[in-house]
This record gives C-alpha cells, sequence and structure tokens, in this order.
C-alpha cells in the first residue's frame, strides 16, 4: 500500500489506455508521455499495460508501507527518497515507512513513477487509467491509499537506462491532417515558420495554443480525433488534442502529432514555445 | 445496391480515415455501417472502428503498423463489400419527462418557436431521430433529423452546470447530456436512463446508425425508471428497423 500523504497539484493512475470504446465516446487515455510510461516500467520488468503514477507539475509525497521496487521517468522534479535524491531511469528499493516526495520542477511538466509489478487500480472497460466519470475520480487525492502487490527480491536485469533529452525538444514532428488541404498559403506560412507557446488552457484533454494564425469559414461534418489532432478553430485557433480528448470534433483537422512529438507536448507546460516541423 | 465515392488517406501514424461525400444522408450512414461491420469481421490485429456522419475513422492499438498495406487492403474489402446483409439497426424509444421542473427553458423556447408547450413536446417526441455520431462525451449522441420547426438558437449564456440526462435543443440539434457538464443547449426535459453506464456488460447500449425516439412519460414513471436503471433492470424499448 502506499498512502498519499500530499497528492500534488495533479497526480493521476494511467495505464498504456483505454482500447475499444471510442465507438461510444470513450477517449482512450493512458499517461500521456507514452516513452516514459514504457520505460519505467520496462525497468522494473513490468507489463507495457501495467498502471503507474502520473505527476504533473508538482508532485506528491509517498508513504511506503510495503517493500517494493519503483522507478521513475519523465519530468525531472528533484524527488527524494527519505530525503535522498534520486534520479529518474533507475530502480530503486524501498522499504517499508519509506517516503518519496517530490521538490522542484527542472526539466519537462509529467513525472511517472512506477512500482513493480503495476499499481493495483480498479479496472473499467480494461483500463485503470483515471478518467472522470468513467471513473470515479478524476486524480489522487491526500489520504488515498493505492494499493500494490509487495516485492522483497528483485534483480533487475538493467539497472539504468539512458536518460531522454527530448523535453527541450521544440520541433514537433507533424503530418498533414484530414483537412490540410484548406488550408491558405498566409496559413501555411504561418504554421511552419512561427514559433509558437503553449497558452495556459492545457490539460489531459487538449493544449491550446496562444498565438492564432488566420481563421476560416469551413465547415465540416463531425468526424474522428486523435491525441495529437491539430484543430483550427474559425477565428484561427489552434487547438491540439491529448489522451482524454474527445473522441469527434467538428473543427478541420489541420495537422496530426506523430507518437513521439505527443510525449514532447506532453512535457510542455504554459508558456512554452515550440514549432512545428512536418515530415 | 450504391456505392459510393469513397477517399482513403492516411491520419497520423496509427489510423486510416475512410470519407464518403460530404453530406448528412441515411444511405451514406448505412454505408458506412456495413462497411463498419464487414471491417470487424476481416481485419486482422486490434483495430478501433469509428463511424460519424461521412467517416470511417480506423484506428490501430498496434505500432508500426504499415499504413500503406492497410490503405490497400481496405480498398480491396470496400470493394468486396457485401451487400446481402443489411447491417443491424435498432429503433430506441427513449423516456423524457418534459415536467417544469426538468425542462427548465420549455417557456422561453415554446414562445421564441411560436408554439405552446405541448406542441413542443407533442414535436419533440413524435419525431425519429438519426444517431449520426457519438462523441464528445462517453455516450454523447448526436442526433440527425430535427424539425424545422424546433430549430431555435443556444442560450446566450450558457449554464456552467447542466444535470446528466437533460435533453436540449440547440440549433439543428437535439441530444440528452451524458454526464453533468457545462453547456448552452436549450433544456426542454430528462431522461432518466443514462445512454452510458461502464457498469452494464455493453456499457453504450446505442450504436451510430441506430435511430431514437423520445416518449414523454410522467413525474412518476421517470422516478420509476431512474430506479429500474440504477439497478440495472431497465430494458429500454427496441425494435429492428428494416428499411
Amino acid at each position: 500500500m502506499i498512502k498519499v500523504l500530499k497528492s500534488g497539484f495533479f497526480t493521476s493512475i494511467q495505464d498504456i489506455g483505454r482500447f475499444g470504446f471510442r465507438n461510444k465516446g470513450v477517449p482512450v487515455s493512458g499517461a500521456m508521455d507514452t516513452n516514459a510510461l514504457r520505460k519505467a516500467n520496462s525497468l522494473l520488468e513490468n507489463s507495457p499495460k501495467a498502471a503507474l503514477l502520473e505527476i504533473t507539475m508538482t508532485g506528491p509525497t509517498l508513504l511506503f508501507e510495503e517493500e517494493t521496487y519503483v522507478s521513475l521517468s519523465g519530468a525531472e522534479m528533484s524527488a527524494t527518497l527519505n530525503n535522498l535524491p534520486i534520479d529518474n531511469y533507475k530502480v530503486y528499493k524501498v522499504k517499508k515507512g519509506d517516503i518519496i516526495s517530490y521538490g522542484r520542477l527542472t526539466n519537462g511538466f509529467r513525472a511517472y513513477l512506477a512500482v513493480k509489478n503495476g499499481l493495483e487500480s480498479n479496472s473499467v472497460l480494461g483500463s485503470s487509467s483515471q478518467y472522470f466519470p468513467l471513473t470515479s475520480r478524476k486524480c489522487i487525492s491526500d489520504g488515498d491509499q493505492i494499493s500494490f502487490d509487495p516485492i522483497l527480491h528483485f534483480e533487475p536485469k538493467i539497472t539504468e537506462l539512458k536518460i531522454d533529452f527530448y523535453y527541450k525538444e521544440k520541433d514537433l514532428k507533424v503530418s498533414k491532417g484530414p483537412e490540410f488541404d484548406m488550408l491558405s498559403d498566409d496559413q501555411l506560412e504561418s504554421l511552419f515558420t512561427k514559433e509558437f507557446s503553449i497558452a495556459k488552457e492545457n490539460n489531459r484533454m487538449a493544449y491550446q495554443i496562444n498565438e492564432l494564425i488566420d481563421g476560416h469559414n469551413v465547415t465540416m461534418l463531425t468526424s474522428g480525433t486523435l491525441p495529437g489532432t491539430v484543430q483550427l478553430t474559425p477565428n484561427g485557433k489552434l487547438i491540439i488534442l491529448m489522451k482524454d480528448g474527445q473522441t469527434t470534433g467538428g473543427y478541420p483537422r489541420i495537422l496530426q502529432l506523430n507518437q513521439e512529438a505527443i510525449c514532447v507536448l506532453a512535457q510542455k507546460k504554459f508558456g512554452d514555445s515550440f514549432s512545428f516541423n512536418l515530415y | 445496391m450504391s456505392s459510393y465515392p469513397i477517399t482513403i488517406k492516411a491520419f497520423g501514424e496509427q489510423a486510416i480515415l475512410v470519407q464518403w461525400p460530404s453530406e448528412v444522408n441515411d444511405s451514406i450512414l448505412e454505408d458506412i455501417i456495413q462497411f463498419t461491420n464487414f471491417l470487424k469481421r476481416k481485419l486482422e490485429g486490434k483495430w478501433e472502428l469509428v463511424p460519424s456522419y461521412n467517416s470511417l475513422t480506423i484506428i490501430g492499438e498496434a505500432n508500426n503498423l504499415n499504413l500503406i498495406e492497410i490503405r490497400k487492403s481496405i480498398i480491396a474489402f470496400y470493394k468486396a463489400l457485401d451487400y446481402t446483409e443489411k447491417p443491424v439497426r435498432y429503433l430506441w424509444t427513449l423516456p423524457v419527462c418534459y415536467d417544469s421542473e426538468f425542462g427548465l427553458d420549455l417557456d422561453e423556447v415554446s414562445q421564441n418557436l411560436n408554439m405552446t408547450v405541448s406542441e413542443l413536446i407533442q414535436s419533440h417526441s413524435e419525431n425519429e431521430y438519426t444517431v449520426y455520431g457519438i462523441g464528445f462525451l462517453p455516450g454523447f449522441m448526436y442526433l440527425g433529423g430535427l424539425p424545422k420547426n424546433l430549430e431555435t438558437t443556444r442560450k446566450e449564456t450558457p449554464r456552467l452546470k447542466v444535470a446528466k440526462g437533460a435533453v436540449g435543443l440547440a440549433g439543428k440539434q437535439t441530444g440528452i447530456y451524458p454526464q453533468e457538464s457545462p453547456g448552452g443547449w436549450n433544456i426542454i426535459g430528462s431522461c432518466p436512463v443514462a445512454i452510458f453506464n461502464v457498469n452494464t456488460e455493453e456499457p453504450c447500449f446505442v450504436s451510430v446508425g441506430d435511430k431514437i425516439k423520445f416518449e414523454a412519460i410522467s413525474r412518476a414513471t421517470y422516478d420509476l425508471h431512474k430506479i429500474e436503471a440504477e439497478v440495472g433492470i431497465y430494458k429500454p424499448k427496441k425494435v429492428l428497423l428494416n428499411d
């Protein structure tokens, strides 16, 4: 059991996602930075579908009431184990009564904490990913208890992975979205020469972008959207859908982030800048 | 036995988008449903198929999909589409209580539409609506076929909280809020039965391509259905469509 002494700004249980219900309007959810999820789980030799904590901006304080092994990945948030600094992409043994806590965010935006064999959490429609109101809660709160199977001995095959450096990446790799061809020369020029920045309206559903480009009056019938779909509203606002994003939408889908670019964006916060790079 | 000119394109690294002519049209929707059901049987691997109005989004679960090959096979599947069996589509009758307790905007809307409240209720509940899409929120149905006399503007100031189950009117649309959320639709009633329920084996009994009819019910029936739905014994009325 982990006892949540402090939950942090927004900490939720996530896994690889909830597949198979998008035709009923259920977003895929799951870890925003899939790379970080995979790495944290693979260090512990967990199933790629194991559930972990996604920690946003400021971290929680967690009391471990049983023994296990943990790995951290994603954003760097000055994590400590019993007040001693611990690093991302390494395996640590955690004993009964140990406390993991977080300090200053120094790199990225979303950190991950995995435990050996994953967190045990109610699976809803095949996934533990918290998404309200499918799951009863949208994130964890102070005083919550999160269960896992205690592990006394584990010999990791790899004890350390190379640190990712994509958090400072400013290029988001995109391909043409379904409505790309509607874009005017002016819109194209803005999209691929301007630098853009993340608006304060950014969360697991979508990232809004501060800078406008030329608007349009194209109407379309509501159609499927994906994590990483870049929508353009009539007044020229860019909205990038993320993991909890709606499954269909009526705004033109002008660009599509590739899988890696979604991870890069998931590590950006309010005010961070980036540009689109069509490949 | 119509077959439409369709376009098929890659949509990112993990999805393919198939598009039919851009029209709101029951025959196109039926063709999409026919093709969706066919692909469910034919496609190998794990796929999600999201039909909506004039498109079908086909999303792969696996990484490293060979979209060029998949696109080719989708084209071949559409050519080979078997029209001998019509897709199964249902007409669902959903209960709605139009009492003023729930129909917060009934008076205002009926005045704007130049009809009495009972005329509005009759018009709303005698019509059949087609489910052109499910999205935006889990279980939110995009319903087509609102009669012209019920077309109305959205509320000038959206409500911060619209109750789960609220039945609304806005523009050419009518629909049910599947969960409590902010919203600018005119609220005319409440449906006691959740379209989306994670505790049932099939979390959302309605599918794209189905039709919906609303049935006006009393407050007492509303309470009864609400309890029945909560304990899981409510069975929504359905009729197989054979059009």
